[in-house]
């Protein structure tokens, strides 16, 4: 079946970033730009074509609740030997075409926006060239049918996170050395890779114990998942995906910037601002929780690793928020408050509700975006200015960004009728009547509430945002205020289309108190029956029971009315705070609050020290250990070598008088040497041994073996010391010649005999050398006795050996397995 | 024929360049740069006439040498040695574009030493008799160690020396350990060979077993080289002209690793397992001992020199988990590292002719006036950082796969049962080296490239030539097909690899049985019960 060519969608940028960052430079900006919202734009094209013609009606025949058959495209068997076969190939279903409608869509829209904003640029080219590889790179991700084929966009956006962020490498941000963007950049893909060693822990640990990556596969494998093993042998047991998720999990706090490798995206904000928007708000941030909502077969497998991650999402929710609250920096307060909402999108995942963790995703990334845009249309304006300290007053000057980013703030901080609202409160709903057995009632109650605190925080926050940037007397000064320049149209465009979905988005996923569809919900339920199936097949072996949503609470519809009602009173509480505390620029209150308290307000500036702790507990260590390495420890191994070199020196130059230039000594040594050498070469070894011993009886078995030689060697055996050779039968020698019969000497080096008559004998061997033709003999003597008894000594020469038994332990021990 | 042809050439070229009259050495680099693409384009038709379903050796040559002691001249080739044959001859070209300016005295004697270099290195990677690859596994160290010692620079005699002598010393265990078989081998059978083929039929009991690995592992280990015996190469590195470090970054150090998958597994397979354990926890140290080590270095070059130390981990772990995935990524590694680390040598060996220093403090900001340079050794980091979508993502993949999910069962009964999940914790400790990689990798990079040009002498750097680039591409073009189009080179290297662990398998089940005596032949150790070898075979598999 000739199927949709997806993968077009990733190459369209691709090709894009190959023309800008191979000929860009000679080419001018206007080509620049045209060729890379171009290929944005053909890309959404065909993402469009995809979903709504090829995939929409696959999805209408399915029907709610049927199987829908996802859009596969195979471009070729990428790496395949041993058991392995990973092929290049891209999957569309519900879930990939949100994602790939996002990035697309927002994608071109910040495109588009980066025109303007990066006017003034020199390296125009190389900037539209990373932002088109990342959307490549994005759009692997999210359209990888394996996990390995994921990774490869996993790693890309990485890597096109790190070129972006260090973008203006040879300047610093504020108030640091030279090269901070750079090392920011640094720090996020290393962090990153951090995650990432887990994330192909975790590939290993599902390839080894389900046999593939592929996750269509995956998800048939249930009984695969559920096995259990004791991880490296210590003893305890756990379950596949348990072991698994945990580890991707780990993988998804790197990229998702989720406790404790969230440090990262606050530097990040060293780039340039459209790729704050872009890859550190709407799209790279969400992989993690795209990749736990594509996994949902896996992640509902393990009740313990779900809990972990709604914990770690509410933590980050919250804590995040917190930072946030202090922050004067207005990016820093926009990638707090990211941080902050991916853990929303977690403690969604976390309870199961991935539905409502994805619909987070999409709204996120419309309001998000418009932020983090408008933010960029102030600093743009404003020269560069970040500090919202010496902003306000910008409400009459930059209309168009004020009432979108008022729109955009409305809906994160969670006001009816915006996005945000019905994103959020439908996490808050999920997390209220959530059930799962390994966490205690309290806990889960606790989770609710600290999604509400973080709500409160977020309207709190997001307020004070809005309030010193626009609100008020203008703070900057005159310098800057000399070069203020509104933005252009390349700048507002996005940001009304991106406002326009903050506001209307939301209507996408209504509650089914408020209506009987949630679109968004029906849209992914192909998705999601995929954790609904495995759960009907292998749920009863979860222990304790599977984590869900508990249903009779969630049949209870006054309960959610009245959580709405809540979450929206918390909501207008913050704005309220806010209000008091910031309209018109920072008020005295908030003054003499920071001055009342000043060490909790530096700790709260200072972002908890977490960067201090890390650095303490990690990096300096490491950089210890490092050095310790290389100056003691390599310097150890080569003083070693060397002291090994001298030592040979020292040996060579006391032997040095030896060869002294006399020449009879050198000849008679030589003669000397010559002779011992001739001796030792010609002399066969002639030694053997009597088994068992020199005394015998009659009529026993005695076993004759001559000593064990590298060389090549024959033997013949006189036992009765007659002067007959006894072993092998002897020949007559040749008559003609003379010489002697070669049979008469046999290969075997061990003989046996049995003696007739008690007395002494003399056994002889004769060894000849079949190289130097060189002969030897030896004699020993063997007394032997009347029979006793019945008594036998005897061995068997080649029984089954040591290694035979061993042979056959390994044997039985591969049948057992 | 053809693999005569191709060791002939490079003889012929360091001839004729010999005969080159002497000048400023343009003649002499042009013909070698000339004769070494002649030479890549004439070993490219055992590219073309490969078999891709034949697992056995091809272009087979055995002619008698030195019949006295049954040396034959025997040469041929598989899938194993196919693609380190044609690395060889394909860095060649790009090593001599890198000499146009890192060496300026004596160029025609230096473009000799680089083809008869070259003639050993091949004649290595297809000997098929143990002498003859004895004799060009020591013809190699006399160009090198004149590469060193008179092209270097710095304490270029020291370097050179410790070069020399260390990877002697590790290789007379090696031709003794040789002779011993020779002799035990001809004393047992009559048969007395060097030849690898006849050799390889026959195992040795356990404990001679024991000494003869040992003996060879020490030699190859020197070369690949292992921790801790790696610390003649960031003096070699350091010290040697560019050409020298890419040549032997690409090329040399492989012969180590090619010499425990040719020699030291398949002729001690009872030995290789039983130590097994124990090398890949060395080689798992080396993967991160090199990479902290390469931290902090202070020298670019000797940074890329301990980088050299960490991947090379990863070759001798693939190799050791013994199965088919582990043993092709091994392999496959190999090639990539010749690819990144050869390009990373280049990069620096361009910024050295600039500035004629290797000090990371003296750089900083040169992307600003190099950027297509910058752009060219980004690449080569990335690739070198296992970036996927670059070739050493494949490698590092398969070599981790492969690691993980071997199963040491077959040595159950002589191992305690915690080497069970040994393989496992080696795998997730040697994933670590990802995320070490891109740490001292990054940290290069930065040092170098970015921040603001703080030394004046950096501010008129000249971009990068378009002989340097020429010199880059063909490296950055197999970086990307490597990467993205595995097949054509996984597909040879494989039926190789499955034969040869077959046949290891088959020789470790003869080999339990031999505990003592001279050595004996396989099939009549395994005679009858091959179909347990099969079993074993299948366990120890994955």
């Amino acid at each position: 079946m000739a199927s949709f060519p997806l993968y077009w969608i990733p190459l369209l940028p691709f090709l894009g970033a190959a023309f800008n960052l191979l000929f860009g430079r000679k080419f001018p900006r206007r080509a620049v730009h045209l060729v890379s919202c171009g290929v944005v734009f053909g890309a959404l094209l065909v993402s469009m074509v995809a979903v709504f013609r090829e995939l929409y009606p696959r999805w209408v025949e399915a029907g709610h609740g049927g199987t829908l058959e996802p859009i596969v495209n195979r471009v070729y068997s990428w790496i395949s030997v041993g058991d392995i076969d990973i092929g290049l190939n891209f999957l569309l279903d519900p879930l990939s075409a949100v994602m790939i409608l996002v990035i697309t869509g927002i994608g071109f829209l910040i495109h588009l926006y980066s025109t303007g904003y990066m006017s003034h640029d020199t390296d125009y080219a190389r900037f539209f060239g990373y932002l088109n590889l990342f959307t490549g790179a994005m759009l692997v991700l999210v359209l990888g049918d394996s996990l390995p084929v994921m990774f490869v966009g996993w790693e890309g956006v990485g890597l096109c996170s790190y070129l972006l962020i260090g973008f203006w490498y040879d300047k610093s941000g504020t108030e640091r050395y030279g090269d901070a963007n750079a090392t920011a950049g640094k720090k996020a893909f290393i962090v990153n890779r951090i995650g990432d060693l887990a994330f192909i822990i975790g590939m290993f640990l599902l390839f080894t114990h389900a046999g593939t990556l592929n996750f269509t596969e995956l998800a048939d494998k249930a009984d695969a998942l559920m096995t259990k093993f004791s991880p490296l042998g210590l003893g305890f047991y756990v379950t596949v995906a348990g072991a698994a998720g945990l580890m991707l999990f780990i993988g998804a706090t790197g990229k998702s910037a989720q406790i404790p490798l969230y440090v990262w995206l606050p530097d990040a904000m060293a780039g340039p601002t459209p790729v704050s928007a872009l890859i550190h708000a709407a799209t790279m941030v969400t992989a993690g929780v795209y990749m736990v909502v594509r996994l949902n077969f896996l992640y509902v497998l393990t009740p313990a690793v779900m809990a972990t991650i709604a914990i770690v999402g509410a933590a980050t929710a919250l804590i995040a928020a917190l930072i946030g609250f202090a922050q004067n920096d207005i990016k820093k307060v926009l990638a707090y408050s990211t941080v902050s909402q991916l853990g929303y999108m977690f403690l969604a995942a976390g309870v199961g509700a991935f539905s409502a963790a994805l619909f987070h995703v999409f709204t996120h990334a419309f309001f998000k975006a418009c932020l983090f845009l408008g933010s960029g249309a102030v600093i743009h304006a404003l020269a560069g200015e970040q500090d919202m300290r010496r902003m306000g007053g910008l409400a009459k000057k930059l209309p168009i960004v004020r009432w979108t980013m008022l729109l955009s703030t409305l809906a994160i901080a969670g006001i009816v009728p915006f996005a945000g609202f019905f994103s959020k409160d439908e996490i808050l709903w999920s997390v209220a009547i959530a059930q799962n057995g390994t966490l205690a009632p309290w806990l889960l109650k606790s989770l609710y509430v600290t999604g509400l605190a973080a709500a409160l925080g977020t309207a709190f926050y997001m307020f004070r945002l809005y309030f010193m940037t626009f609100s008020g007397e203008c703070r900057a000064d005159a310098e800057t205020l000399a070069k203020f320049h509104p933005p252009t149209s390349r700048m507002t465009i996005p940001l009304i289309v991106l406002a326009a979905g903050a506001v209307t988005t939301g209507f996408l996923g209504l509650p089914h108190v408020v209506a009987k569809h949630n679109i968004f919900h029906e849209w992914l339920s192909p998705v999601l029956a995929q954790g609904q199936r495995v759960l009907a097949q292998v749920g009863s072996r979860i222990e304790p029971a599977a984590a869900g949503a508990d249903p009779l609470a969630q049949a209870n519809h006054h309960l959610e009315w009245g959580l709405m009602g809540l979450s929206l009173l918390i909501a207008l509480i913050g704005i309220a705070i806010a209000t008091r505390f910031y309209k018109g620029g920072v008020r005295q209150t908030v003054r003499d609050l920071v001055a009342k308290m000043p060490a909790v307000h530096r700790l709260v500036y200072d972002k908890f020290r977490v960067d201090e702790l890390y650095g303490w507990i990690v990096i300096k260590p490491f950089r210890v250990l490092c050095w310790i390495f290389a100056k003691v420890a390599d310097g150890i191994i080569d003083g070693l070598v060397i002291v090994a070199g001298q030592l040979t020196l020292f040996v060579g130059r006391s032997l040095r008088g030896i060869a002294d230039g006399s020449l009879q000594r050198y000849v008679a040594v030589m003669a000397v040497g010559l002779v011992l050498v001739f001796l030792a070469v010609s002399q066969p070894p002639d030694d053997f041994e009597i088994d068992p011993g020199e005394t015998v009886e009659v009529g026993q078995v005695v076993r004759f073996e001559a000593e064990q030689s590298t060389r090549e060697l024959r033997y013949r055996w006189d036992f009765d010391g007659d002067g007959k050779w006894d072993s092998p039968p002897q020949q007559p020698a040749d008559k003609r010649t003379g010489e002697e019969d070669p049979r008469n000497f046999a290969r075997d080096r061990a003989a046996v005999f049995r003696y007739a008559k008690a007395g002494k004998y003399a056994v002889r061997l004769e060894v000849r050398d079949v190289r130097w033709k060189s002969r030897a003999t030896e004699e020993r003597k063997v007394v032997v006795n009347e029979k006793k008894g019945i008594k036998s000594s005897r061995r068997q020469a080649a029984g089954p050996s040591v290694a035979d038994r061993r042979f056959d332990n390994s044997r039985t021990d591969g049948a057992r397995r | 024929m053809t693999l005569v042809a191709i060791l002939a050439m490079p003889l012929v070229g360091a001839l004729i360049v010999a005969l080159l009259p002497r000048d400023d050495g343009k003649q002499a680099r042009n013909m070698g740069v000339v004769w070494s693409i002649a030479t890549f384009l004439v070993s490219l038709s055992v590219l073309f006439n490969f078999d891709v379903n034949d697992s056995a050796m091809q272009f087979e040559l055995s002619v008698p040498w030195i019949t006295a002691f049954g040396i034959n001249f025997h040469v041929g080739l598989d899938g194993i040695s196919l693609w380190l044959v044609l690395l060889t001859t394909f860095l060649m070209p790009v090593v001599i574009l890198s000499s146009y300016r890192s060496v300026s005295h004596k160029v025609k004697e230096f473009i000799v030493a680089l083809f008869i270099l070259q003639v050993g290195m091949l004649g290595a990677f297809v000997a098929l008799d143990l002498f003859l690859f004895y004799v060009f596994w020591e013809v190699m160290l006399v160009p090198m160690y004149l590469i060193i010692g008179i092209w270097g620079h710095g304490r270029k005699a020291y370097a050179a020396l410790k070069f020399v002598l260390y990877t002697m010393v590790g290789s007379l265990p090696m031709l003794v350990g040789i002779i011993y078989m020779y002799l035990t081998h001809g004393a047992a059978t009559g048969n007395y060979t060097f030849d690898y083929t006849v050799l390889t039929q026959s195992v040795w009991n356990q404990s001679a077993q024991l000494w003869l690995f040992a003996a060879f592992a020490l030699a190859f280990a020197i070369k690949v080289p292992m921790v801790p015996l790696h610390t003649w190469l960031p003096d070699a590195h350091t010290q040697a002209p560019t050409p020298g470090s890419v040549i032997l970054a690409g090329v040399l150090l492989k012969l180590g690793t090619y010499g425990f998958i040719r020699f030291a597994i398949p002729l001690f397979p009872w030995a290789a397992a039983s130590y097994a354990p124990y090398l890949s926890g060395l080689a798992v140290v080396g993967i991160i001992y090199g990479a902290m080590v390469a931290y902090v270095q202070d020298d670019a070059k000797k940074l890329v020199a301990y980088s050299s130390v960490s991947h090379l981990g990863f070759v001798m772990l693939g190799m050791l988990a013994m199965n088919v995935t582990g043993l092709t990524g091994s392999i496959y590694q190999m090639l990539n590292h010749g690819l990144s680390t050869g390009g990373l040598f280049l990069a620096i060996g361009a910024l050295y002719d600039r500035r004629h220093t290797h000090l990371l403090d003296q750089f900083g900001g040169v992307w600003k006036r190099m950027p297509v340079f910058g752009a060219l050794f980004m690449l080569c980091l990335l690739s070198s950082a296992g970036l996927p979508g670059l070739n050493g993502f494949v490698g590092e993949f398969m070599i981790l796969v492969g690691t993980f999910t071997h199963q040491r069962d077959y040595v159950a009964g002589r191992v305690p049962s915690v080497w069970i999940y040994h393989s496992r914790a080696m795998a997730g400790a040697a994933a670590t080296g990802v995320v070490l990689g891109a740490v001292y990798l990054l940290h290069l990079f930065q040092k170098l490239m970015f921040g603001p040009i703080i030394n004046a002498k950096n501010a008129t750097l000249r971009d990068a030539s378009a002989r340097e680039i020429w010199a880059f591409i063909p490296l950055v073009v197999f970086m990307f097909w490597m990467g993205l189009y595995p097949k054509p080179f996984l597909e040879r290297i494989e039926p190789s690899v499955k034969t040869m662990i077959v046949q290891h398998q088959q020789k470790f089940a003869a080999s339990l049985r031999h505990v003592d005596g001279p050595p004996k032949r396989v099939r009549e150790l395994v005679g009858l019960s091959t179909s347990a070898s099969q079993r074993l075979a299948m366990g120890g598999g994955r």
